[in-house]
């Protein structure tokens, strides 16, 4: 997956069932978050996806779009995190 | 490029083995608070503490949010008391502590250390008077921290001030008496002691710091740990690679943290102390990542080996991730803190004795360990001057965070609630070193000091 400045990584891990990413879109949508790249595994029997959205506004902590994903997360059964990519780029290259 | 891998990898960090930073510490000189009156000096501290500080925990939430990284504390280190108070005319120094906790809670903060002295080859008056405050001042305070350095491998060891905190430390267990003598938590001293530690109870800012600066503590032993369950049974050279890269993962964490704070801030970045610090939570534990590597239960033969192992690869791996690594930096290893550490010493398995030949390895020293009240302080002192011996000659830092807790006994239990834990009571070597400890005066510096 690309990476730069400006996107977030949103992950999505529980049990599989139906209407999540359907949920996870719509909230997205409604709050204007532009959704770059969508994979979805099923890893060690567990459902992961993982979106790569554009961030605008520094949203994530200007807006309480992490506490909607945790709400959705519980509706749903399932675990969502959102996260700056340069996070995921300090950690894991040199 | 990032691989799905990779994030559910460092997903799994953050939900499942209790990655976090630690803290957030910002540092601020108060040299420029001196003031010969009292009333004055304690309006400069409190209005420079809350001038630098007061978006400190804003900041740290933004950061946290960001990322999806915990980030526990955000705490403030300053310039020892000792030194600020110097010119004051008083012998009481309580009314700066209590100017530290409300300045504390004006930042939001959940702890301020720097109640301290440096006094490894000797007290100035001002260290004198700070040394007799302490148990007034733990007592009267709720989020302030004391540590007093009592050697280093430099001076040698002031044993007339480690005969004088074997009995400050008595004093503020009994002034603290209600609450299980919570104010011993509190106070840590020191041989070597490091001028940019972001944890407590021991951080301060030395007098070679900045004006202000942001240090960063890292935690992690979870994630170490479930990085070895992968290759279990593979040799120790394996164990040690699979360490450092676990290490260099937690302290990049660290890094980006640190320098979007101080960017944020507008305050220098210093270090980041790549400790492994437990809590007493399940997954938190470097008790138990010791016993990970084939140990039946920490503190048998074999723990202080793979201690040894464990605290040199965090080092290699996290050096690698940051330029400027400094702090403690290496593995705690508190009683209280720590869930396998509490288990061994409930079990008998873990003795302080064995705690003090591991701390010959680790970052710290005896830390959060509970002993009897009827502990005399020239036994207390004892304890001190063995585990500055082990900092003073062995070049590193050591430190001694002991609690004797009043009318209790071995085999009883000692709660101080939150991150600092639970312990039982351990039993101490009753054998009297009395006459050692009253002797005073100073153990000249070892021979390994003469690096001119």
């Amino acid at each position: 997956m690309e990476s730069n400045k400006n996107t977030a990584v949103i992950s999505v891990i529980g049990k599989d069932r139906v209407g999540i990413i359907a949920g996870v879109a719509t909230l997205l949508s409604q709050n204007d978050i532009n959704i770059k790249d969508i994979s979805q595994t099923i890893l060690d029997g567990i459902f992961t996806m993982i979106m790569m959205v554009d961030l605008k506004d520094n949203v994530i902590e200007n807006s309480d779009i992490v506490e909607k994903l945790n709400a959705l997360g519980e509706e749903l059964g399932v675990t969502i995190t959102i996260q700056h990519t340069d996070l995921f780029d300090r950690m894991h290259r040199i | 490029m990032i691989t799905d891998y990779e994030i559910l990898e460092t997903m799994k960090m953050f939900k499942e083995q209790h990655l976090d930073i630690r803290t957030i510490t910002m540092g601020i000189s108060l040299m420029d608070c001196a003031a010969s009156s009292v009333d004055e000096c304690c309006d400069k501290i409190y209005d420079k503490i809350v001038r630098y500080a007061h978006d400190l925990v804003a900041t740290g939430e933004a950061i946290s949010k960001k990322y999806g990284v915990p980030i526990i504390h955000k705490r403030i280190s300053v310039t020892p008391i000792a030194i600020v108070a110097a010119a004051c005319n008083t012998s009481d120094y309580t009314p700066f502590a209590k100017t530290l906790d409300k300045a504390a809670k004006a930042c939001g903060v959940n702890f301020v250390g720097g109640f301290s002295a440096l006094v490894q080859k000797g007290y100035t008056n001002s260290d004198m008077k700070l040394i007799n405050s302490i148990p007034e001042a733990l007592a009267s305070t709720d989020f302030v921290c004391s540590s007093i350095n009592l050697a280093s491998t430099r001076t040698g060891i002031n044993m007339d001030a480690v005969g004088d905190m074997g009995r400050i430390i008595k004093k503020t267990a009994e002034l603290t008496a209600d609450r299980d003598a919570l104010g011993c938590a509190k106070l840590v001293v020191f041989a070597n002691a490091p001028e940019d530690n972001p944890f407590m109870a021991g951080a301060f800012l030395g007098p070679g710091e900045p004006e202000c600066v942001i240090n960063v503590g890292i935690s992690g032993p979870g994630v170490v740990k479930h990085a070895l369950e992968s290759v279990r049974g593979a040799d120790l050279g394996t164990v040690a690679e699979t360490i450092k890269k676990a290490a260099f993962k937690i302290t990049r964490v660290g890094e980006l943290v640190a320098r979007e704070a101080s960017e944020r801030l507008h305050v220098p970045f210093g270090i980041i102390d790549l400790s492994l610090a437990p809590t007493p939570a399940v997954g938190d534990s470097v008790a138990r990542l010791l016993e990970e590597f084939g140990l039946e239960e920490c503190g048998t033969w074999g723990t202080t080996a793979a201690l040894a192992m464990l605290n040199d690869a965090v080092k290699k791996g996290g050096i690698m991730a940051s330029s400027y690594v400094g702090g403690l930096s290496g593995a705690f290893i508190p009683v209280s803190e720590d869930e396998g550490m509490i288990a061994a010493a409930a079990s008998g398995g873990l003795r302080l004795e064995k705690l003090e030949a591991m701390t010959c390895v680790c970052s710290v020293g005896l830390d959060m360990i509970a002993i009897p009240g009827d502990t005399t302080a020239e036994t207390i002192s004892g304890i001190i001057a063995d585990e500055m011996a082990l900092g003073t000659f062995n070049n590193k830092t050591t430190a001694v965070r002991l609690i004797p807790v009043p009318g209790k006994g071995v085999g009883e239990r000692v709660e101080f609630g939150g991150l600092l834990g639970y312990a039982p009571i351990m039993e101490v070597n009753k054998a009297s070193c009395a006459d050692f400890i009253n002797r005073g005066g100073r153990i000249p510096a070892p021979i390994h000091s003469m690096r001119n």
